[in-house]
């Protein structure tokens, strides 16, 4: 099994709806990552389309960097519509 | 109980003053209840007992499959077979949930399968209980996976988010397999002869002490509980899991009309909860040693189940090979 790369899986439930990671398989190439996948997290319906993606290929932040990465965007009110106080009279906006 | 006895490295517990920056800001993270990830620091013990507790669970699900797959070709109608053979599926999937979560802590799927074959560690107990009728598979439903889900509920909300999220999925299927048993052992009683009900009665006399066993020993005999408890991978005591299961189960016992195997199982109304008898707890751990029924059998199976399956990984490897070959040509 070690020999059968590390495959992430990410499963659309539904139309319209991003991909969501649900977990891993092995497998020796990429057509039987998508079989395993399959069997092992859609049994119930729980999915429309299927992405496998090999493992060694995500590059992903680690969390060492989460303030520098993260901290900046807190100071940054004016980025959320609350921000901007309307008059009453203006209505929904 | 899926993982019964699982070694801390712990001693005793540390205080916070005790503990390094690190260890102090990982428990203080645990305390707050947000969820340690792979790429995270851990301590050594905490990396060390999860993949102890995670191996011993999944190693659970797919020995598991071994009671159950006995009884595949002899279900009494296709109707049965089907359900049971979606239960067995289910229970693969279990298993490989829980080793890709183990996988995230750098363990090896490959050298963890091979510690149980080796007898280094551990699967639950009661898989080493044979299942002499087709009323065991009733019994297993309902009993053994149900006592799965009363330890598994909370762990949902255990500390390592892999873990966590692999109980989510678990748990989610698994109430199926506890109403598919329960009805196996409705139909015997309800519209069965004699013999079938007295089939179903001894089923449960066979099963209701090891089941409750699964739960692992009592909390003074639980070395390990106050460290696991303290970083979250263990939510609840053996005994207060075990007295959960028995106060749920025993009106369905009830219902079904049998009875449990103990004379000192009675309602205690100030207490609020049942009362039962002593649990032989050196059968447990003979079990646990290795002597059950059937522990020779269940490692037996498992390595035949893998070598025998050998030439079908590789010749998968080899035709991965050529295909890359190819696509590079």
């Amino acid at each position: 099994m070690a020999d059968w790369p590390l495959y992430e899986v990410f499963v659309r439930s539904k139309h319209g709806l991003s991909h969501k990671h649900v977990g891993s398989v092995h497998a020796a190439d990429r057509r039987m990552a998508l079989e395993n996948a399959r069997e092992l997290y859609t049994r119930r319906n729980e999915g429309v389309s299927i992405w496998v993606v090999p493992a060694k290929e995500i590059t992903a932040s680690a969390p060492d960097e989460k303030e520098p990465l993260f901290d900046p965007s807190q100071d940054k009110v004016y980025r959320h519509a609350s921000f901007y106080e309307l008059p009453d009279e203006v209505g929904h906006m | 109980m899926y993982a019964q006895l699982v070694d801390t490295g712990a001693k005793r517990l540390k205080d916070l003053e005790e503990m390094s920056a690190e260890e102090r800001a990982f428990q203080e993270r645990i305390d707050a209840e947000i969820k340690i990830e792979p790429k995270n620091w851990m301590p050594d013990g905490y990396r060390k007992t999860l993949i102890r507790q995670i191996s011993q669970h999944a190693h659970s699900e797919v020995v598991g499959m071994l009671p159950e797959g006995n009884w595949l070709t002899r279900a009494p109608t296709l109707k049965r077979k089907l359900q049971l053979m979606a239960k067995i599926q289910d229970e693969a999937g279990h298993g490989l949930y829980l080793y890709s979560a183990m996988e995230t802590l750098g363990a090896d799927r490959d050298e963890e399968i091979d510690k149980l074959h080796d007898g280094k560690v551990k699967y639950s107990s009661i898989f080493n209980y044979p299942t002499l009728s087709w009323a065991d598979i009733g019994t297993i439903g309902w009993l053994v996976d149900g006592a799965a889900i009363v330890n598994q509920v909370p762990l949902q909300r255990t500390s390592y988010g892999p873990y966590s999220r692999a109980m989510i999925r678990v748990c989610k299927e698994e109430s199926f397999h506890q109403r598919q048993g329960y009805q196996i052992l409705l139909d015997l009683m309800q519209g069965g002869t004699d013999e079938q009900k007295a089939m179903v009665q001894d089923s449960i006399n066979r099963f209701w002490w090891p089941v409750l066993m699964m739960f692992g020993p009592s909390d003074a005999d639980s070395p390990n509980s106050a460290q696991s408890m303290a970083w979250k991978i263990k939510r609840h005591s053996n005994d207060e899991l075990r007295q959960r299961f028995i106060d749920q189960t025993v009106p369905q016992l009830e219902f079904l009309g049998c009875t449990a195997p103990d004379p000192d199982l009675k309602w205690n109304e100030a207490r609020g909860h049942y009362d039962f008898g002593e649990i032989d707890w050196s059968e447990f751990f003979d079990v646990l040693k290795g002597n059950g029924p059937c522990n020779r059998e269940r490692i037996e199976t498992r390595k035949q189940a893998i070598d025998d399956g050998a030439w079908v990984r590789e010749a998968a490897k080899a035709y991965a090979a050529k295909q890359r070959a190819r696509q590079a040509a």
